[in-house]
């Protein structure tokens, strides 16, 4: 299969896939690696995952539909998850989203027409205690209310 | 083996045997949708549920071995309503729209819906509205009806090796797609039609062209020309309650000329033709020192785009012999145009296939304009064909046969074989045979290459030459046969093959993907007697023999290789990319 666009894979990237090549569970493993470096799974990354191990396109494809935890579009330059796990959601999560929609016109899912911003729900963080929860490129942020979301926002724009 | 009672029923079975095989041995029916004899046990719809007799459980036939001594139900009042409620969630999300469907009266899931009597919908009806993908000539897409039973995705990947489709996305919003959601064109698709051929209900299907047909009969002037692939001959009939195999060629002749075509001939007179030009081809290579080995045969157009996709080194390998189809359609505009003193440019030129593909290869590339117009300007699956006749109110059944039109309607028996496995391989040796030793093949039928196993080898004696052949069908076997002759000509060895056939789909054109539905492997080998017995009854056996190519030849072509026949019946190969973008 040849590849129809290329792309650049980091010197680690590619001494992990030839550490995981024949090994079993190994299309996964890789795929996590890839959107680690990408921050998602480009096409043309996908194609070249292909060729390296030699497994089809749909295949890949049908594994990144699959799992949530896949991105087939680039994340926003700060990626906002907001949690929806059960203390979280009955301590008002969706206020957050909404809040996030009608600060930035973000639904979830989706980028920021200046790519700054990227929006995602997530199912639990791990920090329940600290109900709501959202976090602002990795930087956690507890007990969040809809009013201070577009303080919290603005310190990363 | 192992003893076990189906509704009390004792049957011995072969260990590891499936419950459903089991009940079906005690001739007990359990309603199936997802299942498929040809792929393997998917267990996604559930239909196929039964009770093990001792335990709570219920478990899927389709999937569950019997063990000893075990004793199974397959129908109680609990198992009809789990069936029917399984049912009745399809249809909560497929749409209603029977009658204007491509698979209406030939719906798996609308005839067990009848059979289960439902006349309700007792489930909020939510019917996703998604786009058809049309971009292929072969077939259509319509994910709007599809029940995800999966078996195109094991069609695609499994049998066929070409990974086009898969399920995309997970739970209710699963889709049977090509990767990154491309459009079948876009993707590595051969157009084989075998998804079609195995969907349960209308959710792929060919794309319906006769319409065209019509118009053109109907139009004063075009002069229409047919012409009939050898597998639909054996396979038409299963659309009008005759038996799978049943020969019915003179009656479909008669049909076509009942629905308004000007001339009638026959695919087999250029699977004739074929064999002139790739038995000779054959036979040049055979004989010339260093000529590329093995020769492969290039008839099958899902075969050809696959291997222009996945094999594009092997384009070396290929025989420049175009399908008898595209060479019948050559000899349509030129050499009978001549003969009959008829414009070309009038001539509407139509093929009658069981297979998708085909609507691919009549514009696959410039080489399909050998006469200076479209050598086949329409393709119309075997499927298609019997709605025309059916639509027409043509009383197929009982109409009386009539013979095809001269000069390019008669055929050898080695033309009528070219529609099963093996065929192509067989009616080339018998001509190769005549080309080398000068003398007729006392016993024609080569046993060698006969059968239903997925890849054949053997050694077929050409008077002391012994010549090495190979035989593979379901686009999936070829895979360990290209790799063999790739590393023996990457270690320039000598090629364990000199011939090889290949043939996309199981058991070859018979089981094509624009076939009557149901093909089975059973199904399948009843088509293939049916086309043995058409060769055995033939007055000749081999094409060299067949008098209406020896004067084509005569006439207008010189000799197999001249120049003219290469200009009009042969091509070239191109690698093509397996994803467009």
């Amino acid at each position: 299969m040849s590849v129809q666009n290329e792309v650049e894979f980091s010197p680690e990237l590619m001494a992990y896939i030839s550490e995981w090549k024949e090994k079993q569970g190994n299309l996964i493993m890789i795929l996590h690696k890839v959107q680690e470096e990408f921050g998602y799974i480009p096409r043309e990354a996908a194609d070249k995952v292909s060729e390296l191990l030699d497994v089809p396109l749909a295949k890949i494809w049908g594994v990144v539909t699959f799992y949530h935890f896949f991105k087939l579009t680039k994340p926003g330059e700060h990626n906002i998850q907001v949690c929806l796990g059960t203390a979280c959601y009955l301590k008002g999560g969706d206020a957050i989203i909404e809040a996030l929609h009608k600060h930035l016109g973000l639904d979830v899912g989706a980028v920021t027409d200046d790519g700054k911003f990227s929006l995602e729900a997530v199912r639990c963080i791990g920090c329940c205690g600290l109900a709501p929860v959202m976090t602002v490129s990795g930087e956690v942020f507890g007990k969040v209310t809809k009013d201070q979301v577009p303080g919290i926002i603005d310190k990363f724009n | 083996m192992v003893h076990v009672k189906i509704n009390g029923i004792p049957v011995e079975v072969e260990e590891g045997s499936t419950v459903l095989y089991a009940a079906k041995k005690a001739n007990v029916t359990i309603p199936t949708l997802c299942y498929h004899p040809d792929l393997k046990p998917w267990a996604s719809c559930g239909l196929c549920v039964v009770k093990q007799e001792g335990s709570a459980k219920i478990v899927r036939a389709c999937a569950t071995p019997v063990g000893e001594g075990q004793s199974f139900i397959t129908n109680d009042e609990e198992l009809f309503k789990v069936r029917k409620t399984i049912l009745e969630l399809m249809l909560s999300t497929h749409p209603s729209t029977c009658l204007t469907c491509g698979r209406n009266g030939m719906c798996e899931l609308q005839r067990l819906a009848a059979e289960f009597g439902i006349r309700e919908q007792p489930y909020e009806v939510r019917v996703k509205k998604l786009s058809r993908d049309t971009s292929t000539c072969s077939i259509v897409l319509d994910p709007t009806k599809c029940i995800k039973c999966g078996r195109c995705v094991q069609v695609c990947q499994d049998m066929q090796g070409v990974f086009a489709l898969e399920f995309i996305g997970r739970g209710d919003n699963t889709v049977m797609a090509p990767a990154a959601m491309l459009k079948l064109d876009d993707s590595p698709c051969i157009k084989c039609g075998q998804c079609a051929a195995h969907c349960p209900v209308g959710a792929i299907f060919e794309r319906d062209e006769t319409e065209s047909f019509r118009k053109a009969v109907a139009d004063p002037d075009k002069h229409v020309v047919v012409q009939i692939a050898p597998a639909v001959r054996v396979a038409l009939g299963e659309s009008f309650n005759l038996p799978a195999g049943t020969i019915t060629t003179g009656k479909i002749y008669a049909a076509l000329r009942r629905l308004g075509a000007d001339k009638v001939f026959d695919t087999n007179f250029s699977a004739d033709l074929t064999i002139m030009e790739e038995g000779t081809e054959l036979v040049e290579r055979l004989s010339k020192k260093d000529s590329v080995l093995p020769q492969i045969t290039s008839c099958c157009p899902a075969w050809t785009d696959y291997m222009e996709k996945y094999y594009p080194d092997m384009i070396p390998n290929f025989s420049t012999a175009k399908s008898p189809m595209m060479m019948q359609g050559a000899m349509t505009k030129t050499y009978y145009a001549e003969t009959a003193g008829i414009d070309p440019a009038k001539i509407y030129s139509v093929a009658i296939m069981p297979c998708t593909a085909k609507k691919f290869e009549i514009s696959r590339d410039d080489n399909m304009q050998a006469s200076g117009f479209n050598d086949v300007d329409l393709v119309l699956t075997t499927r298609e064909l019997a709605r025309l006749i059916k639509s027409a109110g043509v009383d197929f059944v009982d109409l009386p046969g009539e013979p095809a039109d001269s000069p390019i309607g008669e055929y050898a028996g080695a033309g009528t074989i070219f529609g099963n496995t093996g065929g192509v391989m067989e009616a080339a040796l018998r001509t190769a045979y005549h080309s080398i030793t000068g003398k007729d093949l006392k016993n024609v039928e080569i046993d060698a290459v006969r059968g239903m196993d997925g890849i054949r080898k053997g050694i077929v004696d050409v008077d002391g030459r012994k010549v090495r052949v190979a035989v593979a069908h379901g686009m999936a076997n070829v895979k360990s046969l290209m790799e063999e002759i790739r590393a023996a000509r990457d270690a320039g060895a000598e090629p364990p093959y000199e011939f090889i056939e290949v043939m996309a789909c199981r058991g070859g054109c018979i089981s094509g993907g624009g076939q009557p539905y149901a093909s089975t492997d059973d199904v399948r080998s009843k088509r293939i007697a049916g086309l043995y017995e058409d060769d055995r009854e033939s007055e000749f056996r081999c094409s060299y023999q067949n008098p209406s190519i020896q004067k084509i030849y005569a006439e207008y072509l010189g000799a197999p290789l001249s120049e003219k026949a290469h200009h009009l019946l042969h091509t070239s190969y191109q690698e093509r990319k397996v994803y467009k973008h």
